[in-house]
């Protein structure tokens, strides 16, 4: 069948739950309130190594309205069977503490300022032990993940130009502004739950094997997340914690982290050191690289992430050698956190970039273009689409990037110095099997349903766009629905890979539907269509019609009704195939600071991202998820940074006004350009994933404008303000 | 939170009395609720001093300005007698906390606010301040946004308001009411430093009310300003902050008042800076020279090395925005 004509996809439209959200009608996971429910406070360790002796529960007990406090001590019994057996983190399963803030308890009490005021009266002794938590004084664990090509140290050696650079980026928090929250129900031997996540399956799958139920016992339910950044990729232990207090106490149980508890009860963007040596010729085209990264990870879990990647396929580099070691530490286990591992990676690449530029006097953008690759150097697979080159070029003229004195430190605003920086962006475009079920009604209105979820990015109204166009439906004829375990199964909502997964599927299922409706009607001798070819029809406005005679046809309503359906229904569904192609989203980041010569603020004054991202669904989402991939990164540059006390493992700004975002007045002036087109090689719907790299490339295009500006490397984030002075 | 008893006090009397039986005034919460949510203060009972008429700000007979201390710290920096005559107070003001902070939080309730050390705030650590004899965690801890200016080593938290460095750079005036008396207390006595009982943080007796805060006449024309020197651009607390107050006359500094924030455990007055400038003709250099004695007797931490340059240059800065001059 031709292709539908697109109405929705393309256009830049509001999103379709908006209202729902301005008005605080959509329901976020603990906004459920089933009847009966009760509260239930997490009571954290105040040690990070060691063992529970000891907890009082009796004053907390002794409050009017508290029913439990659950702990060790009363040996829950729990299953941990199937994807949970290997999971060291047992709720309550031992008297161990692996790092600081580790729940220890928690109370139900039936009102929640009642089980906050209890949980606030246990007491718990320990017997503790030093925790390490400095990535600097540990050698390190397990065995390295390492690459190689070539010889990179002979390489280095026989270069005219070498470079050796150590990075530090501090730990961070993804700091959603929704909490995380799971409200939990035992209906006999089911459990449901409402829950904040990214992994509608994932959760359910978990909890079913932490309470050893068959997975159809269990139904999660996620219609809003408010932010995530990767933060509930998985469930942490709150998830089995509120689903424990529910059983033990046989009352609906809600539960939610506080801000705090959200530093240590989920995971981080861990600490990296990173070591590079860089080795060109005279004119930098580079000759090898040897990357050393060195990264957090807990002591009971190994997390690592693609750090390597960028130093594997960004550049034409002939000899690579790359080592990455995790450093097991008396601290929780990182997590993903939106361009995890790339955004890492590129930031060093890219400063390490500009370093050469510097060095080698050539102009930044000109140094990337001569170590452009022709094909992806690590696989050697052709890139499905690679359009760097358009990104600077379209960057550099809406930017007015050659404008720049290419020297350091020559421009001034009165006591202000103005730098200009860029840098690549690179993410790999995720895409995993997928289902979608689509029914459409003989009202002519249609339901598409998947398990995915929306944190942010759009998906209601990306799916409802593409779903209206297959179908021929307009927009307010489409209801998109996710976020529930018994919807078809849809991967886990991160890595940039929705677009292309659930959209892929329900593509699918809507072709597949209006198919199905075609072949009805070109057999129905009643029907206008009746003898038309079925590739010649096309549906539009709710009606089936032959190309290019819109008056030979007849709506979905007429011929449901007339054929006696109610309806038609399709399950579409998507599989990515063997990959003959490497998949990267790409893009260029432009950025000019502002830097206080005395008093060593910097201040962003304006940036700009051009991406090449393949076919952009919802221009207008796009655009949102660009500004907040740069707000991101911009907290990365030159704010975000998780404090430990390495005395004893406590977080110690853990809170919003003491661990700090960007506010409004920080991101002035934030444009993001698409390149235009698709990528057909990518996916069946041509989209590559943006939402990852959109945050990958902002923080070194910042530390090059602050080199630019100032004249000072700062190879440490964040840049803060006693490093310039 | 732990439970409490609430009252709204009807008039002034009546909240003296609710007072003088141990109640702890609440006006705008903004910092009380806070820390009540973390179990750091535990009060048995408020007193809800918000409906009191304390919310005027007049002139006094000496020629001086009266600021009730329930006036919102978002009225007071709009208030045409506050910005004309002090833009150094507006200033202040207007650089502190959120806007919708500012549009809860009053003048009063902003000079009591507790310091924002995040060990005090942390339940689970040691401090002095919030349960005496504990120790302080900071002082060997992360202390980046501590005092390097007038610390102990019981306590190094910074003094975090910016309103009350500029009050203290004019000489401000806290007017309490008591059961017994009423007393005015120099903002500069009224809020103490740490010495070896930091948990004591203003002269300020059981009972006692603070009604308004007064700032006495100052020679005219006073050009004045305050800076705050911050990682973000808003909704941050001061690294380093100046307020400076300059009245010129016949091309000199004929009195200057110059007050520092984010540095010290109180606000900290700058005499050394003050009595340079006396006599002077504004230039680049006099607020250079006069900016390098800022930090006399600094004893910076770990992590707030930084300050001490810091604070000497946003001296140099404010005082050249002030005063002007090549």
């Amino acid at each position: 069948m031709k292709p539908q004509p697109n109405a929705a996809v393309g256009a830049p439209l509001s999103r379709v739950e908006g209202r729902l959200k301005v008005t605080g009608r959509a329901r976020y996971a603990a906004d459920h309130q089933p009847e009966d429910a009760v509260h239930a406070v997490v009571v954290a360790g105040d040690v990070a190594l060691g063992r529970v002796t000891g907890i009082d529960t009796r004053a907390a007990l002794s409050q009017p309205g508290v029913l439990r406090v659950i702990s060790h001590l009363n040996e829950p019994d729990l299953a941990y069977g199937g994807v949970a057996r290997s999971e060291p983190e047992r709720v309550f399963q031992d008297d161990r503490i692996r790092s600081f803030g580790q729940p220890v308890a928690v109370v139900v009490a039936e009102t929640l300022e009642g089980a906050q005021h209890a949980a606030s009266l246990v007491k718990t002794h320990y017997d503790a032990q030093r925790p390490m938590t400095d990535l600097t004084y540990e050698p390190g664990g397990a065995e390295p993940e390492t690459y190689a090509r070539g010889d990179a140290e002979a390489a280095l050696r026989a270069s005219a130009v070498r470079l050796d650079m150590t990075y530090r980026l501090e730990r961070t928090h993804h700091n959603a502004m929704e909490p995380h929250a799971t409200v939990a129900l035992w209906d006999g031997g089911r459990l449901i739950v409402w829950d904040k996540t990214q992994a509608v399956l994932g959760t359910r799958n978990h909890l079913a094997d932490v309470f050893g139920l068959p997975r159809d016992s269990v139904r999660v339910i996620s219609p809003y997340v408010g932010g995530s950044f990767g933060s509930c990729l998985r469930s942490w232990q709150h998830v089995t914690l509120a689903a424990l207090a529910a059983r033990e106490t046989r009352r609906p149980v809600k539960l939610m982290l506080t801000r705090r508890q959200t530093y240590f009860g989920t995971g981080f963007r861990p600490r990296y050191d990173y070591t590079l040596r860089l080795g060109s010729d005279r004119r930098g085209r580079l000759t090898g690289a040897v990357h050393e990264v060195r990264g957090e990870t807990s002591r009971y879990q190994n997390f690592t992430e693609p750090v390597l990647v960028p130093g594997q396929m960004l550049y034409s580099v002939p000899h690579v050698e790359q080592t990455y070691r995790t450093v097991p530490l008396d601290i929780n286990t990182p997590t993903n956190m939106r361009g995890p591992g790339y955004a890492t990676g590129v930031h060093v690449l890219e400063c390490a970039m500009d370093e050469l530029a510097h060095e080698v006097g050539v102009d930044p953008i000109d140094l990337r273009l001569r170590n452009e690759p022709d094909e992806d150097p690590s696989s050697r697979l052709p890139f499905s689409t690679r359009r760097l080159r358009e990104c600077y070029r379209l960057g550099a003229e809406e930017f007015g990037w050659h404008r720049r004195n290419r020297e350091p430190r020559s421009t001034h605003d009165g006591d202000w110095l103005i730098g200009t920086g860029m840098a690549a962006a690179v993410h790999d475009s995720g895409r995993a099997p997928c289902r979608a079920r689509v029914r459409l009604d003989a009202d002519g209105t249609a339901l598409v349903e998947a398990s995915t979820s929306d944190m942010g990015p759009g998906t209601y109204t990306s799916q409802t766009q593409i779903a209206a166009d297959a179908l021929g439906l307009v927009m307010r004829n489409v209801a998109f629905r996710l976020g529930d375990s018994t919807m078809p199964p849809a991967p886990v909502h991160g890595g940039s890979a929705t677009m292309a997964s659930v959209g892929s599927a329900v593509q699918d299922g809507c072709d597949r539907l209006r198919r199905d409706a075609v072949e009805l009607a070109v057999a129905d001798k009643a029907s206008p269509l009746h003898g038309a070819d079925v590739n010649d029809v096309v549906a539009r406005g709710g009606r089936l019609h032959v190309r290019n005679v819109p008056a030979r046809g007849e709506s979905y309503g007429h011929l449901l009704t007339r054929n006696n359906l109610t309806h038609l229904e399709a399950v579409g569904s998507y599989a990515p195939g063997e990959s003959r192609h490497a998949r990267f989203a790409f893009g260029a980041v432009f950025a000019e600071v502002a830097v206080d010569r005395h008093l060593g603020l910097v201040r962003v004054r304006r940036m700009l991202g051009v991406y090449d991202v393949g076919r952009v669904i919802n221009p207008l989402l796009a655009e949102s998820q660009a500004v907040g991939g740069m707000v991101g990164g911009i907290g990365a540059a030159l704010l975000e940074h998780t404090v430990t006390d390495h005395r004893d493992g406590r977080v110690v700004n853990a809170d919003l006004a003491d661990y700090l975002l960007p506010v409004n007045a920080d991101v002035p002036d934030l444009r993001a350009v698409y390149l235009s087109g698709e990528d057909r090689d990518a996916d069946p719907i041509g989209a590559k994933g943006l939402g990852e790299v959109v945050l990958v490339g902002v923080a070194p295009a910042l530390a090059n404008a602050v080199f630019h500006a100032t004249g000072r490397r700062v190879r440490h984030l964040p840049i803060t303000l006693e490093t310039l002075l | 939170m732990h439970p409490f008893a609430y009252l709204r006090a009807s008039g002034v009397e009546d909240a003296l009395d609710a007072g003088h039986r141990g109640g702890r005034y609440i006006a705008g919460g903004t910092t009380l609720v806070d820390l009540m949510r973390q179990t750091v203060e535990r009060p048995g009972a408020l007193v809800d001093i918000s409906g009191l008429p304390l919310r005027e700000v007049t002139g006094t007979s000496q020629g001086g300005l009266r600021i009730g201390a329930l006036v919102l710290m978002a009225e007071a920096a709009a208030h045409t007698a506050v910005r004309s005559a002090y833009p150094v107070i507006a200033q202040a003001l207007e650089q502190s906390a959120s806007p919708q902070l500012r549009n809860m939080a009053t003048v009063g309730g902003n000079i009591m606010q507790r310091p924002r050390c995040p060990y005090f705030r942390d339940v689970t650590a040691a401090c002095n301040r919030r349960e005496p004899g504990s120790g302080c965690s900071a002082r060997h801890g992360f202390n980046r946004s501590h005092a390097i200016l007038g610390a102990s080593d019981h306590c190094a938290a910074a003094h975090p308001s910016d309103l009350a460095v500029a009050l203290a750079a004019l000489d401000a005036v806290v007017c309490l009411a008591g059961p017994d008396e009423s007393r005015n207390v120099p903002l500069a006595d009224f809020l103490l430093r740490p010495g070896d009982t930091p948990h004591r943080e203003q002269d300020i007796r059981t009972g006692e009310l603070i009604t308004a805060v007064e700032i006495p006449a100052h020679p005219q024309p006073l050009k004045s300003g305050y800076l705050k020197v911050r990682d973000r651009q808003s909704y941050a607390f001061a690294l380093a902050s100046a307020a400076v107050a300059l009245h010129l006359r016949d091309g000199v500094v004929g009195q200057a008042r110059v007050a520092a924030g984010g540095v010290g455990t109180v606000p900290w007055r700058l005499p050394a800076v003050e009595r340079h400038l006396i006599g002077e003709r504004p230039s680049r250099r006099l607020w250079k020279e006069a900016a390098a004695r800022a930090a006399e007797g600094a004893r910076p931490l770990r992590h707030n090395r930084f300050k001490t340059e810091l604070l000497k240059r946003t001296v140099e800065r404010q005082l050249h925005t002030v005063g002007g001059g090549t």
